[in-house]
């Protein structure tokens, strides 16, 4: 059993911790008042390098493992999560599909320039009368000679203000049910692709989830991805290998909070002694680590597994699910530690607390993670019989 | 141009030093590129990119310190040698150092046009390396500089004396030191550091040095390591401005002893 990571991801982290302390965090209220992330810092990422880590080598990218991925997520969550959201949203769903399951033609066209940041990635499948219930979405895909006219409109697209590549699910065969539906790759400047209002959201600022519409968008045949009929399949995949990912940005931001949490919990004085020395206070700083450590064990794990090629349905929903309950006690308690500073919006810690809520909804429900974790625990116990 | 770059791991800039039996611990300590030798790397980079010709990092230290060759290399250095001296143990000093760097280069053949060091390395702060190994190498040398321009054989440079300039002139090949300000470091790209894995990098060990470890061993004697002082709270005198005067100087002379 080997619990280090290599040498030249070690190295990758490093300079991705330094890049987010000395270039990142010092904006990172600029961002939240501005609700815009400033042009500056997505310059410098893409220089770094950020938005190709889910790329091969030979598109461009870095070619990172699951657990490489996950150890730059960590560092990418230990600043705002706006800007967290946008690389990872970009290098999980926003390209996964295409590095996975695109032909040689495809990865040539898009991955370059997504590797280099050029053209942002997006995923589009929820839609208003389908967000838990994804197998029910309604745009349509008809073919027609060498393309596929597509209606319909989706909604909350993470990125979709800026991203120019998209991978939209549509039904291909309604009768077929979730069998019917296809993915294909869109480009913002296809005719008839229209992105609609950006989302006012509680949280996530300087991240941008809009509205699509498609209005006989027109897409060439060779843009679809995968197979026909596969699009609801190819979805699930490319949602459950990222699970890992979000989980580790989860960590970073969880390690962030107790960082704080330990630093101010020493400065504070009241009663004559720092509250640290209160039991009350120490404990939920232990508790807060308790859960950081779990959830360390359990994302590199995960991104092992999927590494290994092991197939990782339940565990992925674990994950996913447990980051996100974690982060949420731990922003819970970094508030609660922080007293009124912890309420006040000129200090970082309501802002985690916020953002952290969104984990337990985005990328499927928890509600939803517990639904598959239960459904393999039942698959599982028949298959032993 | 051929570009040699001297650099040294150190800790990072934030660590808490603290000691153990006299000595520092090194336990969970991040390392990073001694700050003014990021400079120096950066530098070769930009006369690179200016000239052409090739970059070396040469560093000597433990295993650990490949990682700093090799954010070196990620940032643009073509390849690396790093010097394993452990089998001295303590007896290094700047002496040591600059005599196997300058064994080093010949054992290698490095060819050099320019050698950039770091004015000096923020752990020790001795500041003698660079020149030390200008003299062994019979080179001109220059300290502390904050601007550079080569054309064809003549250099020209800024140098930082005590917050003024000084403009210098001299000729390649030559030995420069670099002070702050000289530029802004670029960061190690990701796919540089992927791609700094598979550049090389050659291991030396004393062993493979012609050197005499009697003649290396440190000229300098290190007798006690110990943390500077605990700042005190500062004292507010009050009363009289004539009586507080005459208690500053008493205190000035009794209890800080500096008049
Ligand atoms: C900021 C943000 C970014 C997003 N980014 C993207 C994106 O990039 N791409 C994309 O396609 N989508 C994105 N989404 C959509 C997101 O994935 C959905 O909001 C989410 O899947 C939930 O769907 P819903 O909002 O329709 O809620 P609903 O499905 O209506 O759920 C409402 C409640 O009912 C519960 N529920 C529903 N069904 C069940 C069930 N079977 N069992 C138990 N409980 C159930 C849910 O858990 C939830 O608590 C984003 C959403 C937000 C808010």
């Amino acid at each position: 059993m080997e619990f280090t990571l290599p040498k030249e991801i070690e190295t990758l982290k490093r300079i991705v911790r330094d890049f987010v302390k000395n270039e990142v965090e010092p904006v990172a209220m600029e961002i939240e008042e501005k609700n815009e992330i400033p042009q500056r810092v997505i310059d410098l990422a893409k220089e770094l390098g950020l938005f190709g880590i889910s790329i091969p080598e030979e598109y461009g990218g870095l070619g990172l493992s699951m657990v490489g991925k996950c150890a730059i997520y960590e560092e990418i969550g230990k600043t705002h999560n706006g800007f967290t959201s946008l690389i990872g949203a970009h290098t999980g769903i926003g390209t996964v599909g295409i590095v996975q399951l695109g032909t040689e033609e495809q990865k040539k066209r898009y991955l370059p320039k997504m590797a280099s940041g050029q053209w942002i990635g997006a995923f589009a499948l929820t839609e208003p009368s389908a967000g838990s219930n994804a197998a029910a979405i309604k745009t349509t895909a008809v073919r027609k000679g060498d393309r596929y006219i597509i209606n319909g409109s989706k909604h909350y697209i993470t990125n979709a203000r800026d991203a120019h590549v998209f991978t939209v699910m549509a039904v291909t065969d309604p009768a077929k049910g979730p069998k019917g539906i296809t993915s294909f790759i869109v480009e913002r400047d296809f005719p008839g692709f229209i992105v609609g209002k950006t989302e006012k959201k509680m949280g996530l600022h300087g991240s941008h989830s809009c509205e699509l519409f498609f209005e006989d968008l027109e897409v060439p045949v060779e843009n679809v991805l995968g197979k026909e009929g596969e699009g609801y399949f190819n979805a699930l995949k490319i949602l459950t290998e990222g699970r890992a990912g979000l989980a580790a940005r989860n960590l970073g931001s969880c390690q962030y909070l107790l960082d704080r949490s330990i630093q101010y919990a020493m400065e504070r004085v009241q009663f004559g002694k720092p509250i640290i020395e209160q039991q009350a206070v120490l404990h939920m700083l232990a508790d807060m680590a308790l859960d950081i450590e779990a959830l360390r064990s359990m994302t590199y794990r995960v991104a092992w597994m999927v590494d290994q090629g092991i197939k990782v349905i339940k565990e992925a929903a674990m994950v996913k699910l447990f980051g996100s309950e974690v982060y949420n006690r731990v922003a819970d308690k970094a508030v609660q530690i922080h007293g009124g500073l912890g309420y006040s919006a000129e200090y970082p810690i309501e802002r985690f607390y916020r953002d952290a809520r969104i984990t337990k909804i985005y990328e499927g429900t928890s509600e939803i993670q517990r639904n598959i974790i239960g459904t393999q625990l039942i698959k599982e116990y028949k298959k032993k019989g | 141009m051929n570009i040699l770059v001297c650099l040294k791991q150190t800790f990072d800039t934030e660590e808490k030093i603290t000691l153990e039996n006299g000595r520092i611990n090194e336990e969970g300590v991040e390392f990073v590129i001694n700050p003014y030798d990021e400079y120096a790397v950066e530098e070769a980079i930009k006369l690179k990119e200016q000239f052409g010709g090739e970059v070396t990092v040469i560093t000597i230290g433990p295993e650990r310190a490949e990682q700093a060759l090799r954010t070196a290399m990620a940032m643009g250095a073509d390849k690396g040698v790093i010097v394993d001296i452990e089998d001295l143990g303590d007896n290094v000093d700047e002496h040591t150092i600059a005599q196997v760097l300058a064994a080093t280069i010949k054992e290698e053949d490095l060819a050099f046009d320019i050698i950039l060091c770091g004015y000096m390395a923020i752990d020790d702060g001795s500041a003698q390396v660079g020149p030390r190994l200008a003299e062994l190498l019979e080179i001109p040398h220059i300290s502390t500089i904050t601007k550079l321009t080569i054309d064809g054989n003549k250099v020209t440079v800024d140098k930082d004396v005590e917050g003024d300039v000084e403009v210098i002139e001299s000729t390649l090949p030559i030995l420069v030191t670099a002070q702050q300000g000289l530029n802004e470091p670029r960061y190690p790209s990701l796919p540089g550091i992927m791609k700094a894995k598979k550049k090389p990098l050659t291991r030396l060990e004393l062993d493979d040095l012609d050197l005499d470890e009697e003649e290396i061993v440190a000229k300098t004697e290190t007798i006690e390591v110990f943390l500077p002082p605990k700042k005190q709270a500062g004292k507010i005198l009050q009363g009289e401005l004539v009586d507080q005067a005459k208690e500053l100087v008493h205190l000035l002379r009794n209890e800080a002893k500096v008049i």
